[in-house]
């Protein structure tokens, strides 16, 4: 399945409040290349993961996507056309997204035969993926439960299953933010990999600039459900336009004192 | 003076089953530190190195296998009622998982002061007014109280366990990873309100955390755990040096604060 392009236009999200309707997600326009790391980044509660999930029809109950194509390479799709099929999806706190009584092999299987795979070939494809997501004892590790694993390694997982999906594109839900520093960095730097050989996609949810920093091409900022500022990583670095952006970027340098951010590093 | 310390301190996890007894595991190998009042330590580790288990055994939620905990001069382990009681005012603690840190069918109201009626004897109108005070230190509004957890966000809920911990006063609180769920900026703001209490209050912190970009910023002195022991203390500099081979790879380990690429 190759795809270059998947565009998002006009979503927007609404929900009941008090008898009213409000709007959560208001017009939110996003493209995605393949091969490119987009970051959405924003305070809690600015509408990111609201965004994600509005695109892929797995909105939480009470709340509606109002509006808002998705296409893929000009192409209008349905989010059920769309969901695993061309966008597979990584969230925070893997321990949570695994099946306490399920050993990983249990979800591997039950991750192909929701694509509608067959039996032939797929130890093939699930060690394949397995290994690519830096998961090498592979017959070990399908035999495990969630509770014998680190959060690293849940988390490799989990980009193991989504990449049986050979989906182009991957939403990334703050994918590294409850893991200890080192375990962040290795599955960021798993992501960049799997940007350059696979030419995977990737739309990255968070809020750490640091994450950002080290990962990102392009960057939207999103604030109160609308996308406030979009561009390269380094002019949103060093050119914020929007003072949303500019709040986030010097939040994010005043961790770095011995950084002033008039003179960034290099 | 020393508030709290541990002297040679291990604690051992087994689980048991219906086939007997897993192999046990160590999780702290003879572990001391100390706690002076008015000081900020920053307890660093990666997940699984036993910083959340030491955190549990000085606050007394659990009891060390070898070592005690010291409250003063005072184990622990010796206290009586009446001082059990007098060591939980002194010290509190604000946990990782705010959403299982709190009864899920208490108001904010009665989660806030809870604290307040069993430790510092208050109740009522006076109750009523420290609890709004509390909110809005770390930013509520007080016509919260009324609200249930389940209404609440996750970083909401943070503030409303933060609240909880600065009720009764305490002279140190430790603080596991009570902030790594917030964002970038409800972090700084609890970091600036931490710092305005000590001013303010002589209180001190323990701040268990893997994330040393916050260490720089908040703490006075760092102590590095590994694999259940204590690998390094060092006084804060900046930047930050850390020698042991734990402390070095954290250090490394720390996001860029710019994008490196053209």
């Amino acid at each position: 399945m190759t795809s270059r392009c998947l565009e998002i236009s006009g979503l927007t999200v609404r929900t009941m409040c008090d008898g009213r309707e409000r709007e959560l997600v208001s017009g939110v326009d996003l493209a995605l290349e393949g091969g490119e790391v987009l970051a959405l980044v924003g305070a809690s509660g600015s509408g990111k993961s609201m965004t994600c999930a509005a695109a892929l029809d797995v909105l939480p109950p009470g709340t509606w996507r109002a509006g808002g194509t998705v296409e893929l390479d000009g192409q209008v799709r349905t989010a059920r056309e769309v969901r695993g099929a061309y966008v597979a999806t990584i969230l925070q706190n893997p321990r949570s997204a695994f099946n306490p009584v399920r050993t990983m092999r249990s979800h591997a299987h039950e991750t192909l035969r929701a694509l509608g795979m067959g039996r032939s070939g797929r130890n093939a494809r699930v060690e394949a993926a397995m290994i690519d997501a830096g998961l090498e004892d592979v017959p070990r590790i399908l035999a495990l439960h969630p509770f014998e694993m680190s959060g690293g390694m849940l988390q490799r997982m989990m980009v193991a299953l989504a990449l049986m999906s050979e989906a182009p594109f991957l939403f990334a839900d703050e994918p590294t933010t409850d893991l200890d520093l080192i375990v962040q960095r290795e599955i960021l730097d798993l992501l960049e990999r799997l940007k350059k050989t696979r030419g995977l996609g990737i739309l990255l949810v968070t809020h750490d600039m640091g994450v950002v920093a080290r990962l990102a091409d392009r960057v939207a900022v999103m604030d109160a459900g609308r996308i406030v500022e979009t561009g390269p990583v380094m002019d949103v670095f060093h050119r914020p336009a929007h003072p949303t952006t500019r709040r986030l970027v010097d939040a994010h340098l005043s961790l770095y004192p011995t950084l002033s951010p008039a003179e960034p590093a290099t | 003076m020393t508030l709290l310390s541990a002297r040679g301190v291990s604690r051992i996890y087994r689980t048991f089953s219906l086939v007997g007894a897993s192999r046990a595991k160590r999780v702290l190998e003879d572990v001391s530190l100390d706690i002076h009042a008015g000081e900020t330590v920053a307890l660093l580790g990666r997940s699984g190195c036993g910083k959340s288990t030491l955190a549990r055994l000085l606050t007394g939620l659990e009891r060390p296998d070898a070592g005690e905990i010291l409250f003063g001069r005072r184990s622990l382990a010796s206290l009586g009622k009446e001082e059990m009681r007098s060591f939980r005012q002194a010290v509190q603690m604000v946990f990782q998982d705010s959403i299982g840190a709190v009864d899920p069918r208490s108001t904010v109201a009665a989660i806030v002061s809870e604290p307040l009626r069993r430790l510092v004897g208050i109740d009522g109108e006076d109750c009523r007014r420290a609890v709004a005070g509390l909110l809005r230190r770390v930013g509520l509004d007080p016509a919260e109280a009324d609200k249930l957890p389940a209404q609440m966000s996750g970083g909401q809920l943070q503030r409303v366990c933060i609240a909880r911990a600065l009720a009764p006063r305490p002279k140190l609180i430790i603080l596991d990873e009570a902030v790594s769920n917030l964002d970038l900026n409800l972090q700084i703001q609890m970091l600036d309100l931490f710092q305005t209490l000590r001013r303010e209050t002589g209180v001190a912190y323990l701040f268990v955390t893997h994330d040393l970009r916050l260490v720089e910023r908040f703490c006075s002195r760092v102590i590095v755990m590994d694999d259940g022991r204590v690998r390094e203390e060092a006084e804060i500099s900046r930047p930050l040096e850390l020698s042991s081979p734990a402390g070095r790879a954290l250090r490394a380990a720390v996001l860029p604060a710019m994008p490196m690429r053209v």
